[in-house]
């Protein structure tokens, strides 16, 4: 067979994604840097190029700055946590215990719900006074708290809500890397005396850093992609205190009809995502692409 | 001194035991939780009473306010669009990607992966532009096309027909196969185990997904699940939890019951999507 009919047939056969991937993630990319700098269009006016204008009010819009901060809580209080739970998760759930399936099955379904469905329970327990939570801490004493509607509560919060739906996910991750650790280690470690901590902090641990760094990288790309749950608990209120960028863009093209700044905002959204994913690409996984 | 030892480490390890039940039963709590109130009057979600009377008065109530029959034929014919045509989609641009050097392959590889950073929930403002142009507002297609060409699909699957020895291909086409027959019969077979671990985790994500379906549907007659739950449970009025509770069970058991019945091939899937 000569080179360029197979050329051609390669083409033919990646042509169905290829037309679909351009219209829906390649055009609407680059439309979006383009929107970014100019008008709005309106019966009355057409679009204009504006050059950065969005951005400059983009650098003066204390609402960007805001949600620009929340993102970034929300990714310091969930990830570290999540990470730390799910390999406590994976390491008890590699073993051989009674119930397995069962507490397995209890750490990993809170994967399977949407975020809005988690949003609906959780949002009960944080209802003030009859609220689960409140209820609980009445016990003890303490006065009730609108937990969703204080700006010093709300994110954190959402924070607790965030890790119990994501840790169980990232275990299934650090049980796939438990599996590629030799038993014969642990044998060994035993024979030599060594506790179960020093076992984890010297073997395990050193040998599931890849995974960590693959959870780090994707935990933090999700981070920036969850928002459903705001559209039940807070939207993104009080004041603010609980928007996140995402939503931000959202609520700016679809509630204040505003596209050409709702695409300056998605343009800063896909820059930050972009630094991650180089930062993964460089720094973590070259191996896994071109493998 | 051994026995010593032995016998730290079964304390040890019975303590940390209860430690994974007690983790076990507080992440499970929330769904039980939800669980007992929708079956129950709402009286009991605020005052719990072990012996308070069963009831499925909370599941005809919601069924009377909000067409969730409706909603679960939507993401029923939703996940019955994506999927199959994701398979075929990415199947045909793997094998491109896995058995030919095309010209631009490469860099055209790159453009796919790119996909896996940029998903489609990013681009919302554009998307919804350009499903305008199309007149795809507001229908099954409109949720579904910018998410057909999956470039996490035709990664997995590359890597698996990468690991397949290209002898059976020449077999195959000694014996006159063609290049779909090829797939067909030789590609496909082998990559099965692939193909199930995508078609699960397909299948929960866009059985969840919300804020893209959120946008572009606006009729009962297409709203998923999640959506038609989020509009349901976000009212202004006074917020009946046993209702929620039930409406929300309701949203999520077709694929929690599912999860439940098959739990080791969904996580078996999860994991073999998560490594490669």
């Amino acid at each position: 067979m000569s080179d360029k009919p197979r050329s051609m047939q390669g083409w033919l056969l990646f042509a169905p994604a290829a037309v679909l991937l351009v219209a829906f993630t390649h055009y609407p990319t680059i439309a979006t840097f383009i929107n970014s700098l100019f008008t709005n269009s309106s019966v009355i006016r057409p679009s204009r190029f504006s050059g950065l204008q969005s951005y400059q009010d983009l650098a003066n819009d204390p609402v960007f700055w805001k949600v620009l901060v929340n993102n970034m809580w929300l990714a310091l209080g969930t990830i570290p946590t999540s990470i730390g739970l799910a390999i406590i998760m994976a390491l008890v759930v590699n073993k051989a215990i009674p119930g397995r399936g069962l507490v397995r099955m209890a750490y990993f379904t809170p994967t399977m719900l949407p975020m809005i469905a988690a949003a609906n329970i959780w949002l009960f327990f944080y209802t003030p006074e009859i609220g689960l939570l409140d209820r609980a801490l009445a016990i003890f004493g303490v006065d009730s708290h609108n937990w969703l509607g204080d700006t010093s509560t709300v994110l954190p919060s959402i924070i607790v809500m965030t890790i119990w739906k994501e840790a169980g996910f990232f275990m299934i991750f650090y049980l796939a890397g438990l599996q590629t650790i030799s038993p014969e280690l642990e044998e060994a470690a035993k024979l030599e005396g060594s506790s179960r901590w020093n076992y984890f902090w010297r073997i395990q641990f050193p040998l599931l850093l890849p995974t960590t760094l693959f959870v780090l990288i994707n935990a933090f790309l999700n981070s920036f992609k969850l928002v459903d749950h705001l559209f039940v608990l807070t939207k993104g209120g009080p004041d603010n205190a609980s928007n996140l960028l995402l939503y931000y863009i959202y609520e700016t093209a679809f509630s204040f009809l505003d596209t050409s700044y709702a695409s300056a905002l998605t343009v800063v959204l896909l820059i930050l995502l972009a630094v991650t994913a180089l930062t993964q690409f460089f720094f973590v996984d070259k191996r896994v692409h071109y493998r | 001194m051994t026995n010593n030892l032995t016998q730290n480490f079964k304390l040890s390890a019975s303590l940390e035991l209860i430690g994974a039940y007690l983790l076990a039963a507080f992440w499970i709590f929330p769904l039980i939780y939800a669980f007992w109130a929708a079956f129950h009057d709402t009286q009991y979600a605020i005052h719990f009473d072990l012996f308070a009377p069963l009831t499925l008065d909370n599941f005809r109530e919601v069924m009377s306010q909000a067409p969730f029959l409706r909603y679960g034929l939507n993401t029923f014919m939703l996940v019955s669009f994506i999927l199959p045509l994701q398979l075929v989609v990415s199947t045909l641009a793997a094998y491109a990607f896995a058995r030919y050097k095309f010209v631009g392959s490469n860099v055209a590889f790159v453009l796919v992966l790119v996909q896996l950073m940029i998903t489609p929930e990013i681009l919302i403002v554009q998307n919804y532009g350009t499903l305008a142009k199309l007149g795809l507002v507001d229908t099954i297609a409109g949720i579904g096309l910018p998410y057909v060409a999956s470039a996490f699909c035709i990664f997995l699957l590359r890597q698996t027909f990468k690991s397949i020895p290209k002898e059976l291909e020449d077999a195959a086409q000694l014996e006159g196969c063609g290049t779909l027959g090829l797939l067909w019969r030789v590609y496909v077979p082998l990559a099965m185990p692939t193909y199930l671990a995508f078609s699960l985790v397909s299948l929960s994500h866009h059985w969840n997904n919300f804020l893209w379906p959120l946008i572009i549907t606006n009729s009962v007659e297409t709203r998923p699940l999640t959506v038609g739950l989020g509009i349901f449970s976000a009212p202004e009025s006074g917020v009946d939890w046993s209702i929620v509770s039930a409406a929300t069970l309701l949203s999520v058991a077709p694929l929690l019951i599912a999860f439940l019945l098959f739990q080791k091939q969904f996580v078996q899937s999860f994991m073999q999507a998560g490594i490669k």
